[in-house]
């Protein structure tokens, strides 16, 4: 069986961005120039059809740049990217994106709209160039594309700077569906809006997959959101998945030791006055994408690490109920339903 | 009994503006102990930061605050010449940003900018300067800050950057510290980091805190007593777990309801209607009428403040208490 999204040994690096003063430096004899970015650093996911599949992790993880190639974006370095095994770009030195099945909505809804076009031209332009409509239809097909999303249809002929903030990401979802996609990739789409705004927004997402059975990729630095909207969540630390699953299980009993620091590490409602909340941080800092360490790349800041992580990468393997995780003290020959892992002792 | 360390009364700050006056803040009162924790929340656009501002003196032009009082240790900052504001500011009032680059100078180095920010207030060598300073940057967890002090701020990562700027702010161990949305813009983990640590810090120095966020988990979990602002006025205030717990403001309860933690996943999340208003033609009674379920005619009239207890709320069909379960 193929998934309908398959991620295989995917991974992206950027060249490293020679600034003036850096040359200069280089060519004095400097020591450390700078270096290759690991942003994807060899991911495999698999998604079915219909299904939301959060993307969590903190800024920096790859998150953006792992969406960017499912989108068609950015082309990976290495690895495949295939909707219904079909490659999302075409192959050969000059690839292209070659689908308009997968489409995107980005986090800042205003950077995304072209501030001098009306929102029907803004709608219309890439279905038209897709034969998707015609000119002479495409006010209606905007019209319809804006309703879908609950926005008044008049509101095609305005400009995105008579809109709200909710508003505009209203329109940005609009115009990626009216591409009619299969599969839409969300980078932080709630992340700028106010929480009810945010709680809107949602609430048309979650109709938007049930009524146009939309398969989701949702990127989101929020767990709480993503514990709402998703079937399953896939972790990312520093350019690698670490963990992946359906989201109660991962939330309920985490598998990889980055999972329980992350999810331990949010700040919960708190409603009880004589209780002195006790923060768990995770301690140190994310190391950088230019020079990731060996091994498994949170064993710096593990606190069950021991001397094989740093050496070996732990490869994300099955641990049992549909579940993966990336570490060697969770691998499926460790039987028990919690494995090795300990909690954390506060 | 002595008086409290700030009280505010009926603050009022406008922004002139092209299209009429905008009321970000007002008539805004509340009353802090010292070593007491204060959340102030709303949603963007509420007023908090312009709150803020306005209790260290320092409203953006054309702005200005044009009614109330702010008794810090009983005496009145309003009107006080900017000298004097000055003088007290860094000192006994300090303040935090959401972006920690509004403190710092990007061209010094760490070193000279807590050198400078020492001898603003207090005679100080260079040595002892350093001395202080190091001893301020390990105490919110920069690791070996010998080896960093002489470092630019960009060689800083964000939550690093944001340390140093909340060791500048506590250099002269303030008696209030107004923190506006310090973990904002920074990640879940390195945000845990810095609650932690300013929590610890507030404890230690006695300090009290002002602490401005719009996300209602992180307030909870930090704060004694939670404020929380709609349209430029303080619509409900109490003690933080009893307001959250049984809020009687609307609003506030429609700012729990559209947490996606208080509701079963896949469920539709609540929603507040419509957005929020414009500050410069506000409804004329109630700011929230036009988005409250429970409004009716008499909501056409502001609301008086009605205090119970430790809790005040300005709305005129309150929700009913909740009983403790
Ligand atoms: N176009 C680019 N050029 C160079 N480096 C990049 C580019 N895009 C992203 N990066 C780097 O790749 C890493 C991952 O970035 P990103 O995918 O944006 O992470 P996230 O979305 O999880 O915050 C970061 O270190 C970032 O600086
Ligand atoms: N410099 C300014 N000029 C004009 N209006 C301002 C200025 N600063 C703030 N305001 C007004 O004050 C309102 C409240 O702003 P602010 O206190 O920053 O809100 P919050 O911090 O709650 O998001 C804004 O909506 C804006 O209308
Ligand atoms: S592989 Fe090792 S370092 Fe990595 S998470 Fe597991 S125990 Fe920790
Ligand atoms: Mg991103
Ligand atoms: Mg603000």
């Amino acid at each position: 069986m193929t998934a309908f999204l398959s991620v295989e040994g995917a991974a992206k690096r950027f060249a490293p961005v020679l600034t003036f003063g850096d040359k200069v430096a280089t060519w004095l004899g400097a020591q450390k120039p700078p270096r290759t970015v690991h942003a994807v650093d060899g991911v495999d996911l698999f998604v079915e059809r219909g299904a939301v599949l959060g993307l969590v992790g903190e800024s920096g993880s790859g998150k953006s740049t792992l969406g960017r190639m499912v989108a068609g974006i950015h082309v990976p370095t290495e690895g495949s990217i295939r909707l219904e095994g079909m490659p999302v770009m075409s192959p050969g030195n000059r690839p292209r994106k070659i689908t308009t099945r997968v489409q995107m909505v980005f986090q800042d809804p205003f950077a995304s709209l072209d501030p001098r076009m009306r929102i029907a031209d803004t709608l219309a332009e890439g279905p038209i160039a897709h034969g998707l409509t015609t000119r002479r239809e495409a006010m209606a097909y905007a019209r319809k594309w804006l309703e879908t999303v609950g926005l008044d249809p008049d509101y095609a002929t305005r400009f995105p700077h008579q809109f709200s903030g909710g508003q505009r990401q209203r329109v940005a979802i609009a115009r990626a569906l009216a591409m009619q996609p299969d599969l839409l990739v969300c980078d932080e789409p709630v992340a700028s809006l106010d929480v009810s705004i945010q709680a809107q927004i949602i609430n048309l997402l979650m109709r938007l997959r049930r009524e146009l059975n939309l398969t989701l990729l949702f990127i989101s630095h929020d767990l709480s959101v993503v514990r709402h909207l998703c079937d399953r969540v896939a972790i990312m630390y520093l350019g690698r998945i670490v963990e992946e699953g359906p989201t109660p299980e991962v939330y309920e009993t985490p598998r990889h030791p980055y999972t329980r620091a992350l999810l331990e590490s949010v700040p919960r409602l708190e409603i009880d006055d004589d209780v002195d909340v006790v923060f768990r941080p995770i301690e140190g800092e994310l190391p950088s994408p230019q020079n990731p360490p060996a091994g498994c790349h949170f064993n710096a800041r593990c606190p069950l690490v021991f001397d094989r992580c740093r050496i070996e990468r732990p490869l994300l393997n099955e641990v049992g109920n549909g579940r993966l995780a990336a570490c060697h003290l969770a691998s499926p020959d460790q039987a028990g339903p919690n494995l090795a892992i300990k909690p954390i002792s506060g | 009994m002595t008086a409290a360390l700030l009280e505010v009364r009926g603050l009022k700050t406008h922004f002139p503006t092209s299209s009429g006056i905008a009321r970000a803040v007002d008539g805004v009162s509340f009353t802090l102990e010292r070593g007491e924790v204060l959340g102030l929340v709303g949603e963007s656009g509420s007023g908090k930061s312009v709150t803020g501002f306005s209790l260290i003196g320092l409203v953006d032009e054309p702005g200005r605050i044009v009614d109330g009082e702010i008794r810090f240790e009983g005496r009145d900052l309003v009107g006080q010449p900017t000298k004097e504001l000055r003088r007290i500011r860094g000192r006994d009032i300090a303040m935090v940003f959401q972006d920690p680059m509004m403190t710092l100078n990007p061209v010094l180095s760490i070193a000279t900018q807590m050198h400078l920010a020492l001898e603003a207030h207090e005679k100080i060598g260079k040595e002892e300067a350093r001395q202080r300073s190091i001893e301020a940057l390990a105490r919110v967890g920069i690791p070996s800050p010998e080896g960093r002090i002489d470092s630019f701020p960009h060689q800083f990562s964000g939550g690093m950057r944001q340390r140093v700027a909340i060791a500048i702010a506590l250099l002269h161990r303030p008696k209030l510290i107004i923190a506006d949305e310090p973990t904002t813009a920074l990640d879940v983990s390195i945000q845990a980091q810095i609650l932690a640590e300013m929590k610890a810090l507030v404890k230690e120095f006695g300090m009290a805190m002002i602490w401005i966020s719009h996300d209602l988990a992180t307030v909870s979990s930090i704060a004694d007593r939670i404020a929380v602002m709609y349209a430029g006025r303080i619509v409900e205030a109490g003690p933080v777990g009893q307001v959250l717990r049984s809020p009687r403001h609307p609003y506030t309860q429609g700012l729990l309801d559209s947490l996606p933690t208080r509701t079963s996943p896949g469920e539709e999340l609540a929603q507040i209607p419509g957005t929020t208003p414009s500050l410069i033609n506000l409804p004329s009674g109630c700011a929230f009428a036009p988005r409250c379920a429970r409004a009716n005619a008499e909501c056409a009239v502001i609301p008086e403040e009605v205090y119970e207890d430790a809790r005040r709320f300005r709305c005129h069909h309150p929700l009913p208490e909740r009983s403790t379960p």
